[in-house]
C-alpha cells in the first residue's frame, strides 16, 4: 500500500463527540475525514467513500453492517479487516473500554493505524470524562436546590434561622450516614406528601 | 494482553453473586429477562444485571474483554470466536441454549406480489414460496440483483436464509445480494426500497407487516423445525473460574424458560418484554411470536405455525452438539472457514451439554441421555431416553427432507451443489459495489 493520505470515516450520532474526534485527527495531520449519519443507506455511503479506516461508537447498531464488510464480504472491492493479529488485542481492548471501535482496510500497516486508534480512544475517554463531570455538576446543582428547599420548609414550619435549618440537616445526615442532599430530598418529599 | 477472567463480583449489600449479562432487544431474550425479573436468578442466589446492547459486535466485544460475564448470543457466535474467524480467537462456550426458532423471512409488498404471480401463497411450504422466488429472479432482466438483509454473518438468520434460497436453486452469493441491516432498521429499509427482503428475529417481521411494508414469506420453524437460534455464551476461562455461578445461572435460565413457555404466563411475559427497558414495542405484537400465530400480510387471518418459537418444550434449552456441528457445516459451505478435522472438533466442543447436565442434575429436569442426534430424522413426535423420565422430541425436519448426521459432516457438506469457496487473502473479489442501494 502506498503512503497516500489516509481517508477516515467517522460514524457517530453524537455530533459533539464526532467533532472532538475530527479536530484531533486534523491536528494529527489527517485531512480526509467524513462524518456519517446512521441511515439505512450507510453501506452505500461507505462503499462510495471507500475509507481506509472507519471509526464507530460502540453503541451504534451499524457496527454489524461493518462486521459483514470486514468478514471477507463480497460487497466491497477492498476487504476490511480489523485487527486479525492476536498481538493487537491490547489496542482493541483499549478501544472497547473507551466505547469506540475501528475497522481498518486490509493491508494497512499497524504503525499507520495505531495513532488514529489511539487518538479515537483518548478523545472518546475525554468526552466521557466531560460527560461525567457535566452530569455530576448537574446533580450537584439539583442537590443544592433541594437543600435550599428543605431549609425553607424547616424555616417556615419550625421557625428556624437559615443556619439552624442547615445545621439540622447536617446533623441528620451525620446521624444516618447519608448525604445532606438525600436528607433534604426525603424532607421535601415528606412535606409534599403532608400537603406542604 | 487480555484481562484474566476474574471471579464474579460479590455485592456488598447482600450475599448474592452478581452476573453481568448482555442482551439484544428481541422477543427471544425472554429467558434472561424472566430470570432477572421473575425471581429465578434470585432463587439461585444470583443478581442478574442485564445490559441492553444494539449490535452483536458489541455483545461479542464486551464478553471478550470482560465487561459482561455472559450474554445472549446468536448460536454461531461462540463457534466463530473459538475458531477465530473474523476477529480475535477467544475460546467461548455455549453451556445452555436460550431459544429455538423465532425468525422469519419477510419480503416487500412488491416482491410478494410478483412471487404470488409465480405461485407463492401466504403460509405455503418454504419449498413452494422458494420456487416462486426463483421464478421471479429468473424472469428478471439482467438489472441489479434483489437485495436481502440479515442481521450478522455468524447467525442462524444468515444460514437459514441461504439454506432456503439455495434449496430453490438460488445462489445466495451470485443470484442475489446479501447485506447486513440492524433489526430495528429492517422495516424502514424495506419501505424505502433499499432491500427487497430480510431474515430477522421477532418482533421485527410482525412490525414490518403492521407498517404495511412487509409480507412474511417463510419462517425459521418451517425451514428447519426445532432449530437452534440463541444461546447463552461466555468465555471458556470465565466458565472455568466461575463454575458454581454458571451452574446456578443455567438452573435459573432453565426455570425461566419453563415459565416463559407456559401459556398461562403469556400476558405477563408480553408486558415484561414490552417494557421500555427491554423491547419497548407494543405487547400485542410481541404476543404473535409467543403464540405462533403470525399475521403474514396486513388484514389477513393469522397463520398457525407450530413451534414458531420455543424456550423450554422438547428440550429447547439443551445445547445439542449436533446443532454446533450443523452450524459448522454451514460456515464451511458458505466459505467462512475451510474444513478441517481440528476446526470441526473445536466447533463441537463449543457446545457444552456436560455443563448443562451437571448443573441440572438432581433438579428433576428432563434431560436427554444423548448429546447429539441425527437432525431432521424425526417426522413425528417421538419419546427418547432421558434418565428415568420420558422426553418427547420432534418433529424436527428440514423442509427439503435432508438429514444431517453429525457423524457424517464432511459428506453432508459435499452433498450441496450450491456452495461458496472460501476467499483467500489474494483472491480477486467479484465485487460490484455500484449496485448497492
Amino acid at each position: 500500500m502506498s503512503q497516500r493520505p489516509l481517508r477516515v470515516a467517522i460514524i457517530d450520532d453524537n455530533h459533539i463527540r464526532a467533532t472532538i474526534l475530527m479536530d484531533g485527527l486534523r491536528e494529527a495531520g489527517i485531512t480526509d475525514i467524513t462524518v456519517l449519519e446512521e441511515t439505512p443507506g450507510l453501506l452505500k455511503r461507505i462503499v462510495d467513500i471507500d475509507p481506509d479506516v472507519v471509526i464507530i461508537d460502540l453503541e451504534n447498531p451499524s457496527r454489524d453492517v461493518l462486521e459483514q464488510m470486514f468478514q471477507v464480504s463480497r460487497l466491497v472491492s477492498r476487504p476490511v479487516a480489523m485487527f486479525v493479529d492476536q498481538s493487537e488485542t491490547g489496542m482493541i481492548e483499549a478501544a472497547v473500554d473507551a466505547g469506540v471501535s475501528a475497522y481498518v482496510v486490509d493491508g494497512l500497516k499497524k504503525e499507520r493505524v495505531k495513532p488514529i486508534v489511539d487518538m479515537a480512544v483518548s478523545r472518546f475517554n475525554a468526552f466521557s470524562r466531560l460527560h461525567r463531570e457535566l452530569h455530576e455538576a448537574r446533580t450537584e446543582l439539583s442537590g443544592r436546590k433541594v437543600i435550599d428547599r428543605a431549609k425553607g420548609i424547616l424555616m417556615r414550619q419550625r421557625a428556624m434561622s437559615e443556619e439552624e435549618a442547615y445545621a439540622t440537616l447536617r446533623r441528620a445526615a451525620m446521624n444516618e450516614n447519608r448525604k445532606i442532599a438525600e436528607i433534604a430530598e426525603s424532607l421535601v418529599t415528606a412535606a409534599r406528601l403532608l400537603g406542604e | 494482553m487480555m484481562s484474566q477472567a476474574s471471579p464474579s463480583r460479590g455485592d456488598a449489600s447482600d450475599s448474592r453473586t452478581v452476573v453481568c449479562a448482555g442482551f439484544i432487544p428481541l422477543t427471544d431474550c425472554a429467558p434472561l429477562v424472566v430470570a432477572a425479573h421473575k425471581g429465578f436468578a434470585a432463587d439461585e442466589g444470583l443478581t442478574l444485571e442485564l445490559h441492553r446492547e444494539t449490535s452483536w459486535a458489541t455483545i461479542r466485544d464486551r464478553v471478550v474483554f470482560g465487561h459482561f460475564d455472559v450474554a445472549q448470543m446468536l448460536a454461531p457466535m461462540p463457534l466463530a470466536r473459538s475458531l477465530g474467524i473474523g476477529h480475535i480467537k477467544v475460546p467461548m462456550i455455549a453451556p445452555c441454549a436460550l431459544s429455538q426458532g423465532g425468525n422469519a423471512i419477510t419480503v416487500s409488498a412488491d416482491l410478494w406480489q410478483r412471487m404470488e404471480g409465480a405461485g407463492a401463497r401466504l403460509g405455503a411450504a418454504p419449498g413452494t414460496n422458494g420456487a416462486a422466488l426463483a421464478a421471479v429472479i429468473k424472469a428478471r432482466d439482467r438489472s441489479e440483483p434483489l437485495v436481502f438483509a440479515m442481521v450478522y454473518p455468524f447467525s442462524g438468520h444468515n444460514y437459514e436464509l441461504r439454506y432456503w434460497l439455495a434449496a430453490a436453486g438460488i445462489h445466495p452469493d451470485r443470484d442475489v445480494r446479501l447485506i447486513v441491516v440492524p433489526p430495528p432498521m429492517m422495516g424502514a429499509a424495506l419501505a424505502a426500497g433499499q432491500i427487497d427482503g430480510f431474515c430477522v428475529g421477532e418482533p421485527w417481521s410482525s412490525l414490518a407487516v403492521d407498517e404495511g411494508s412487509g409480507r412474511i414469506a417463510a419462517t425459521k420453524a418451517d425451514i428447519w423445525r426445532q432449530s437452534p437460534e440463541k444461546v447463552l455464551g461466555c468465555r471458556r476461562d470465565w466458565a472455568d473460574a466461575n463454575a458454581d455461578t454458571l451452574a446456578a445461572l443455567i438452573r435459573a435460565l432453565h426455570a425461566a424458560a419453563r415459565w416463559a413457555d407456559d401459556p398461562g404466563n403469556r400476558d405477563a411475559l408480553c408486558a415484561l418484554l414490552a417494557h421500555p427497558d427491554h423491547l419497548n414495542v407494543p405487547a400485542g405484537v410481541i404476543g404473535r411470536a409467543l403464540t405462533g400465530r403470525l399475521i403474514a400480510a396486513p388484514g389477513t387471518e393469522p397463520l398457525e405455525i407450530p413451534d414458531f418459537l420455543a424456550f423450554h418444550r422438547h428440550a429447547a434449552s439443551f445445547p445439542w452438539r449436533s446443532h454446533a456441528l450443523w452450524i459448522y457445516s454451514q460456515m464451511v459451505r458458505w466459505g467462512q472457514v475451510p474444513f478441517s478435522a481440528e476446526g470441526m472438533r473445536a466447533a463441537a466442543d463449543t457446545y457444552r451439554p456436560d455443563l448443562y447436565r451437571a448443573a441440572l442434575a438432581g433438579t428433576g429436569a428432563v434431560i436427554p441421555n444423548a448429546s447429539a442426534k441425527v437432525e431432521g430424522a424425526l417426522t413425528r413426535a417421538e419419546p427418547v431416553a432421558a434418565g428415568d423420565k420420558t422426553l418427547t422430541l420432534g418433529p424436527d425436519g428440514f423442509f427439503d427432507e435432508r438429514i444431517f448426521d453429525p457423524a457424517e459432516v464432511e459428506a453432508y457438506i459435499a452433498s450441496f451443489a450450491i456452495h461458496t469457496e472460501p476467499l483467500d487473502g489474494d483472491a480477486v473479489r467479484p465485487a460490484d459495489p455500484s449496485g448497492i442501494r
